[in-house]
């Protein structure tokens, strides 16, 4: 029986060879415009005539699966969206997916299989600042080029990394101004977990409060997985903040707000109002809408905009993976990445990474779902910001848009 | 830090601040007491506690799901059936693991540590598996939001009242339970003596059976419970995991009354630094409080006399 088996392999194995063999000759007859493999990819990446293979490289396991599943879904989406349009110079992409398992020194690991091994032509993958800081000296070592979704504090810039979220003066300064200006809110609370990304996000924040002559009240971290807030929320009662500015994660975030709900605090009244920046739709199927309703988020993308890059993208996003499933901001940034890589090796007419490198600034995309973004030489996407008014159903209202992208700036002058 | 405040104002601060601490004093007990009772009386190691919380969330957002659909003219009420039907869950899985697993590990506790390890990687997974990598949002009935007003300053949520109502019920069953019954008697005299126990007529593998399917039940509604307060997810256990050995071992392992008076302190400790200052200071400053006792006193605060 068993060796009844291993003797089909092969024979299924030629079968396949074949089928694939013909569909990619019909392909090439097609499209006849697929340049050879040896003028686009000199340094033995995993490219040949018909394919290019890529790395998705996130946690299916773990702690961090619940936010990495939105991101791995929208990069599967759009690597079946350009292949449908024809691939990448003539080659459709094939991806081959690494699990990092939520622990940080598996993130390297793998990254060095991808770039190692698999000869990966670019990795989508990473999510927490964590992981991307255990992989980035693999990428700068074998000079991978990673695409990076998450909106994240800034302070790094490095040529092997595209950034396809928010470096933080994009999330922060823009929202303060706005609260500011339209809410006339004079003092703020910060709260945040206690771990680099709301740290470095609250300093800039504090900075830039007191730039506008505004008032800090109150600043305060709480371990990561702390699920009782009720001491805090009493401090806040009592220093009556006109504002929170809060950063808190995972399952604290749910914990907090509905305590807060619990303890009689109103997000749709006045004072005190809630301005967070670590709530997209992902995190509101935990929290539940009727405990945010109210609540301001600054992000740059809402599943509620109503572009038509959106409508088209919500929809094909829906179809692929059901009905009921929700897109937050950083499911968006990583349904960026595959079209940034596409454009910038045709642009390149290349799949080497140092020819990527020096065509990667400057790319624009009009298809993105938040509206046109582009490459900054910095690596960080020109993006507009966006702040959101938490609905009972789950989903936002978008009250506001910066009138024109906004630089990132990942070492901001006097932030630090 | 009190400049610039009225009195009526700190004052009611200081209320809602008390209140804050019986409700975590509530929270503790409630996480506590199943383990206190499996590793106290047991001596068994279950890392697998904060799974058999999470699957008595499970239950009750499931339950919640039901209701929604098929009577939803009884939704408000939901939440007391979820209970019932978490501890039944819980206890059921737990009577499965002790005797697939556990019953084989009572000559080496050390191990049940690595087993019910093992046992807790694979229940994520199984939630992951079943439920989605996604935390659920569990809806609750309306009543139980919100806070009753008492001043201005003054509100007291209501969910911690239930937190607190509940908590009570459970502690007293347990106390009945244990000290009253004379299954309870059964549990102390196997927890004492063993061999004793089995000489006297007493059938120890069924005690064991039903002390720890005891235990992960107490588990399932305690975490049933805190879908009023946390979030359920499939690693969402292991928020609680740590701070329950903290007040099961501080309180004195074999004792129950141990486990309520180490919840009051942590607790009252917690919230009173927490005011004062940064909730990772404040955490930091309790446990620093409970290792230094522990050195002092390393049997926890309150022991049973035994002779060993």
């Amino acid at each position: 029986m068993i060796n009844s088996l291993k003797r089909s392999i092969p024979s299924l194995k030629s079968v396949f060879t074949v089928a694939v063999a013909a569909f990619a000759f019909s392909q090439a007859t097609l499209i006849n415009a697929a340049p050879p493999t040896a003028e686009v990819n000199t340094t033995g990446l995993a490219v040949t005539d018909d394919t290019v293979t890529v790395g998705i490289l996130h946690s299916i396991t773990g702690t961090m699966a619940i936010s990495e599943t939105g991101s791995t879904q929208a990069e599967k989406l759009a690597i079946k969206q350009i292949n449908e349009s024809g691939g990448v110079l003539g080659r459709q992409i094939k991806y081959i997916q690494e699990d990092g398992a939520s622990d940080w020194p598996t993130f390297a690991e793998k990254s060095r299989k991808l770039l190692v091994k698999d000869k990966v032509a670019a990795v989508m993958g990473c999510w927490t600042s964590a992981s991307r800081k255990a992989a980035l000296p693999v990428f700068e070592q074998y000079n991978g080029m990673l695409f990076y979704p998450t909106f994240y504090e800034g302070l790094e810039q490095s040529p092997n990394v595209v950034y396809t979220g928010q470096e933080a003066t994009q999330q922060i300064i823009a929202s303060i101004d706005w609260v500011v200006k339209t809410k006339g809110v004079k003092t703020f609370y910060l709260l945040g977990s206690d771990y680099i990304w709301p740290r470095t996000s609250m300093k800039i924040a504090r900075k830039h409060i007191a730039k506008l002559g505004l008032k800090v009240v109150g600043e305060e971290y709480y371990p990561l997985g702390h699920t009782q807030f009720n001491s805090v929320i009493n401090k806040i009662k009592l220093k009556k903040p006109d504002v929170i500015f809060a950063a808190v994660v995972g399952g604290s975030n749910v914990a907090f707000y509905k305590q807060v709900k619990a303890a009689g605090i109103d997000w749709r009244k006045e004072k005190p109002l809630m301005l967070t920046i670590s709530v997209t739709e992902d995190e509101v199927l935990g929290i539940g809408g009727e405990n945010l309703v109210g609540a301001y988020s600054s992000m740059k993308y809402f599943q509620s905009l109503t572009n038509g890059n959106n409508m088209e993208f919500v929809k094909a996003f829906k179809e692929m993976w059901g009905e009921d499933s929700v897109i937050g901001d950083v499911t968006q940034a990583a349904y960026l990445g595959p079209w940034i890589w596409k454009y910038a090796v045709e642009k390149a007419g290349s799949f080497d990474i140092d020819k990527l490198k020096l065509t990667l600034p400057g790319i624009e995309l009009t298809t993105a779902p938040e509206g046109y973004v582009k490459v900054h030489e910095n690596h960080h996407l020109w993006s507009k910001a966006r702040i959101g008014h938490a609905r009972a159903d789950g989903q936002f209202d978008v009250v506001f848009e910066s009138e024109n992208l906004i630089e990132p700036n990942p070492f901001p002058k006097g932030y630090q | 830090m009190f400049d610039g405040y009225t009195g009526s104002e700190l004052i009611a601060i200081f209320a809602m601040q008390g209140f804050a601490g019986l409700i975590l004093f509530s929270v503790l007990v409630l996480m506590a007491l199943g383990l206190a009772i499996i590793f106290g009386q047991m001596g068994v190691i279950n890392m697998a506690h904060g799974e058999f919380m999470i699957l008595g969330a499970y239950v009750t957002y499931l339950t919640s799901i039901f209701f929604e659909n098929y009577l939803p003219g009884l939704s408000s009420i939901y939440f007391f059936v979820a209970i019932v039907l978490a501890f039944i869950a819980a206890a059921s899985l737990g009577a499965f693991v002790e005797w697939a697993l556990i019953r084989r590990l009572y000559k080496r506790p050390l191990d049940t540590l690595l087993a019910t390890w093992g046992l807790s990687l694979i229940l994520q997974q199984t939630y992951r598996s079943v439920f989605g990598a996604r935390e659920k949002g569990v809806s609750l009935p309306d009543w139980m939001m919100g806070s009753i007003p008492i001043t201005d300053m003054v509100e007291i949520p209501i969910n911690g009242i239930i937190v607190m109502v509940l908590t009570l019920i459970i502690t007293l069953s347990v106390y009945f339970i244990m000290q009253r019954s004379q299954w309870g008697a059964k549990v102390r005299a196997v927890v004492q003596n063993r061999p004793m126990a089995a000489a006297v007529g007493i059938n120890t593998s069924i005690v064991d059976r039903m002390t720890f399917a005891l235990g992960c039940g107490i588990a399932g509604v305690a975490g049933s419970a805190f879908t009023m307060i946390g979030s359920t997810g499939p690693t969402s256990g292991q928020l609680y995991i740590v701070d329950t050995f903290m007040v099961v071992v501080f309180g004195g392992a074999a004792n129950l009354m141990g486990t309520i008076a180490s919840a009051f302190t942590i607790s009252q400790a917690q919230t009173i630094l927490e005011f004062f200052m940064s909730g990772s200071i404040a955490k930091v400053l309790t446990l620093g409080l409970i290792v230094g006792i522990l050195m002092i006193r390393p049997q926890g605060l309150f022991t049973l006399k035994i002779r060993r």
